[in-house]
């Protein structure tokens, strides 16, 4: 070939120069996991659907976390957020509202009737579930997912368990209880209401696999030496009455003896229904109390008086005796003999409850461990194809615990169903807040949902908390940090100083070059998610 | 600042894009299409700065200038890695002469353009702080004075790279180079000498001067494309870390230029006809020890015994700076 004069070799681009083989280590894009999903009892993938959420693509974030948990709407009212707990962008400057965007998605869902399709094929098989509360409609619905055909027993004449009949409506308003079960039932779940189940192995017959989820309705009782005139009831009752329509008279001062989330629940029902003066009495401190935090606020906001390290003494007459207590070295409550007076023109006992197996009738062969029924890794009890979860079971008692559990179960029916087992994830450690590249998050303080006024509270059984708007809740989505896992903000492709990262367009992500990626690993550094990581190469 | 925020929160402009910003709020660099002037296969060493740096600028200039440019380099790091005969990086109109004479070629291109009354062509101007500072820096000053329409663009890693790492006229005071060594009772590159060229240029009061940095893309886009705007000299000098000669690790390039910044020892301001007009606040102060314990160029600091002397000093220039340039943004 003709060259000018003095050039010997044609002219090249760099591209056949592959400067890849400098490398000794290579990035790669990963899924990590976030502190929230780690955190969620009920496994919601929850950095997943505030990202789908975040460019308002709200019916997809909804389908995203219906994937886990059928009731956000319930959710965003009374899930204590452990995920908010956990959320890394506390340490920036406050957690992402994450419980505020579910109730926003799950009252957005009902708002515009979003439904659940059936599942498209049908196992063949047919599995019971006895109770009708979080766990049992939470299992009920994972199963009818999965194809199979669900029947619920419950004893009682309205669905949701605890979810009706232990929080109250100022927390949860019925008619989103009710559209959030409608639409479960509506996907071919059938709920046999006031019917009970006297004995499981029976049904074994008619159904190929049984869940049960009784739940915990019993409340624990406490010897009180009281005089004949004492009104003593029992917190679980009171709200049970209370939702029924036949509020029981609870006088003008009512005293609450207990320090969990129910006896503050009943402490701020009884002040709704009239009571002049709520007092909970508990024997240990707020710190060691099991009520959760937002709980106490909110009734001491509404004028309840918590008298802490106090028991209950004697009870006669519109009187009891209260006794002041310190906690000794090893943190529990002592007697101190200082004793004082308060009115009180009914007690009622909040002191935790128990399972009441009696429901179960003849199924005498299930064990029952210190008042609770013990289940193996798959949820499945001593018996096979019996499988139990939500307040019967030992565990944390909270809903969405509860909505886990079912989740859980249903998965593992499904899988015993077919005679396959579960591969179950490795532990996973969460990405942390040293983890991320903090520089490139704006600060954005978290949006407060709005509250009922104390004064308006108390008069009636309105919602206490207010949703978000959608430009609020919008913003609230957008706080999140991402953590571990890409949201496309192109800085890997920016700051390549090889062009070794391609850009694969919207919702694809990018792909390394391994060609001329030289491995320096400012892509890692400057990834703000930390969704990209090292690895050596072969 | 020359950048607008963008009203959004999750992480606002600091980022090169993100899917929720309208494209046109996007960075040049997020753009799938970017001109990439500076591609793939070249020889600069992991992490480069410079490379970076040439790529950001020229990505931009040519957006601004709708793909017409011709780019004028000098000797150094950028010309050696990107072009070993008979290859080339480049996807510009790319020309090369010798180390001291950039800023004159260039000139010279401009002048021809005119000439042909193609003015719709720009000229850019390029090299590192050696051939900027020192060598040519005759000709530069030539090319400001005579107001020859070219944006000058400085790469300053803070000594010759290319040829071993000697000190150069914009080596900072401390840093050990080749030549500077960090023995003797004054340790490393001598205080009191050397010379900042943006505030050389700004005496000119040639239309615009700009600082900037890698580590603050968006400012950079921002500042390249405003002197795009103007017609005559202009310069630019961008700071690129460079992994090799200042001892640091590959993946902390763009940190070290964050730090560089957010402690105060380098600020990002312009300057418009010999008069500074904004300066882009320090977002997050750090103190100068944060920046100079990633480099090994100033190592002989931190051990074998801590030279506080010496690091006191260094913090007093960066606050004389914040002073200066108004970096904590309360003017």
């Amino acid at each position: 070939m003709e060259r000018p004069f003095a050039i010997t070799l044609g002219v090249g681009s760099s591209l056949a120069n592959h400067t890849g083989s400098w490398r000794v280590e290579h990035p790669e894009y990963l899924h990590r996991m976030p502190p929230c999903n780690k955190a969620c009892p009920a496994g919601e993938n929850i950095q997943n659907w505030l990202y789908i959420a975040e460019d308002g693509s709200y019916e997809a974030a909804w389908n995203e976390l219906i994937k886990e948990n059928p009731f956000p709407a319930v959710m965003g009212r009374v899930c204590y957020h452990p995920c908010q707990t956990a959320c890394n962008r506390g340490e920036l400057d406050e957690a992402v509202g994450i419980n505020s965007v579910e109730r926003f998605l799950g009252d957005y869902a009902i708002e515009h009737g979003w439904e659940i399709a059936p599942p498209t094929k049908e196992s063949g098989f047919k599995v019971l579930v006895i109770g009708a509360g979080p766990a049992g409609l939470s299992a009920a619905y994972h199963l009818r997912r999965a194809g199979h055909a669900v029947v619920i027993k419950d004893a009682t004449h309205a669905p949701g368990g605890m979810m009706r009949y232990g929080i109250p409506k100022y927390r949860l308003p019925r008619e989103i209880l009710d559209a959030e079960i409608a639409r479960i039932a509506k996907m071919g779940v059938q709920i046999q209401l006031n019917t009970r189940v006297d004995d499981v192995h029976d049904e074994l017959e008619a159904f190929d696999a049984v869940f049960l989820a009784i739940g915990a309705q019993l409340s624990k009782r406490a010897y009180i030496p009281a005089g004949e005139s004492a009104r003593i009831l029992d917190a679980i009752s009171v709200l049970h009455d209370v939702e029924n329509g036949t509020p029981p008279l609870l006088g003008r001062k009512v005293v609450v003896y207990g320090g969990g989330n129910t006896a503050m629940d009943v402490a701020r029902t009884a002040k709704r229904l009239g009571a002049e003066e709520a007092i909970v009495v508990y024997r240990r401190t707020r710190d060691k109390a099991p009520a959760n935090d937002l709980e106490v606020t909110e009734a001491l906001e509404e004028g309840i008086l918590i008298k802490w390290l106090s028991t209950v003494n004697h009870v006669d007459g519109g009187k009891l005796t209260v006794e002041k207590m310190q906690l000794d070295e090893s943190g529990f409550p002592q007697p101190t003999g200082e004793f004082e007076d308060l009115e009180a023109d009914s007690l009622i006992l909040a002191l935790g409850q128990e399972v009441d197996f009696s429901l179960l009738g003849n199924s005498a062969d299930l064990d029952v461990v210190n008042g609770t029924m013990p289940v193996d890794s798959t949820m499945m009890t001593t018996h096979p194809g019996i499988f139990a979860g939500g307040d019967m079971i030992p565990a944390e008692r909270t809903v969405t615990t509860s909505i886990g559990h079912g989740k859980k179960a249903a998965r593992n029916i499904d899988a015993w169903l077919q005679g396959k087992s579960i591969e179950v994830n490795l532990e996973k450690t969460p990405v942390t807040i040293n983890d991320l590249n903090t520089w490139y998050y704006t600060d954005a303080p978290h949006a407060v949902r709005e509250r009922l006024e104390a004064s308006r509270r108390v008069s009636d059984f309105s919602e206490v908390v207010k949703g978000l708007d959608e430009s609020t809740a919008l913003y609230e989505a957008r706080r999140c940090m991402s953590c571990g896992n890409c949201f496309e903000c192109d800085n890997c492709f920016g700051v390549c100083p090889d062009n070794a990262i391609k850009k694969l367009g919207p919702g694809l992500g990018y792909e390394i070059d391994l060609d001329y990626c030289k491995g320096c690993g400012i892509c890692v550094s400057e990834c703000p998610a930390s969704a990209i990581q090292m690895f050596p190469d072969n | 600042m020359t950048t607008t925020p963008l009203k959004f929160y999750q992480i606002g402009s600091f980022a090169v894009g993100n899917r929720l910003v309208t494209a046109d709020e996007r960075s040049t660099q997020s753009d799938a299409d970017r001109t990439n002037a500076l591609t793939s296969g070249h020889r600069a060493c992991q992490g480069c700065g410079e490379a970076l740096g040439a790529r950001y600028a020229l990505d931009t200039a040519m957006r601004a200038a709708k793909d017409q440019i011709i780019a004028v380099n000098a000797t150094g790091c950028l010309e050696v890695f990107s072009t070993p005969y008979p290859e080339s990086s480049w996807r510009i109109a790319w020309l090369h002469s010798l180390f001291g004479n950039a800023p004159a070629v260039a000139s010279g291109v401009a002048a021809a353009l005119k000439a042909k009354g193609r003015t719709d062509i720009r000229v850019v101007g390029q090299g590192g702080d050696g051939a900027t500072v020192d060598i040519g820096f005759g000709a530069l000053s030539g090319m400001f004075e005579r107001n020859d329409d070219v944006l000058y663009i400085c790469y300053d890693n803070e000594a010759y790279m290319n040829t071993g790492v000697q000190r150069s006229g914009a080596t900072p005071p401390a840093a050990r180079t080749a030549t500077t060594q960090a023995v003797g009772s004054a340790p490393g590159n001598v205080f009191g000498q050397g010379k900042f060229l943006p505030r050389i240029a700004m005496a000119h009061e040639i239309p615009y001067v700009a600082t900037a940095s890698i580590a603050d893309l968006r400012d950079l886009e921002a500042k390249v494309t405003k002197a795009m705007e103007y017609r005559g000299a202009r310069y630019i000098h961008i700071l690129v870390p460079c992994p090799l000669g200042w001892g640091s690790a590959s993946c902390d390039t763009i940190k070290i230029a964050r730090l560089a910044t957010q402690s105060g020892l380098f600020p990002l301001f312009e300057a418009v006809n010999g008069e500074m007009i904004t300066s882009t606040p320090i977002r997050k102060k750090v103190d100068v020890e944060e920046y100079l314990k990633l480099q090994g160029r100033y190592s002989h600091l931190f051990s074998p015994k801590r030279n506080d002397e010496v690091i006191n000093h260094l913090q007093r220039m960066a606050d004389k700076n914040i002073e200066r340039y108004n970096l904590m943004g309360d003017m």
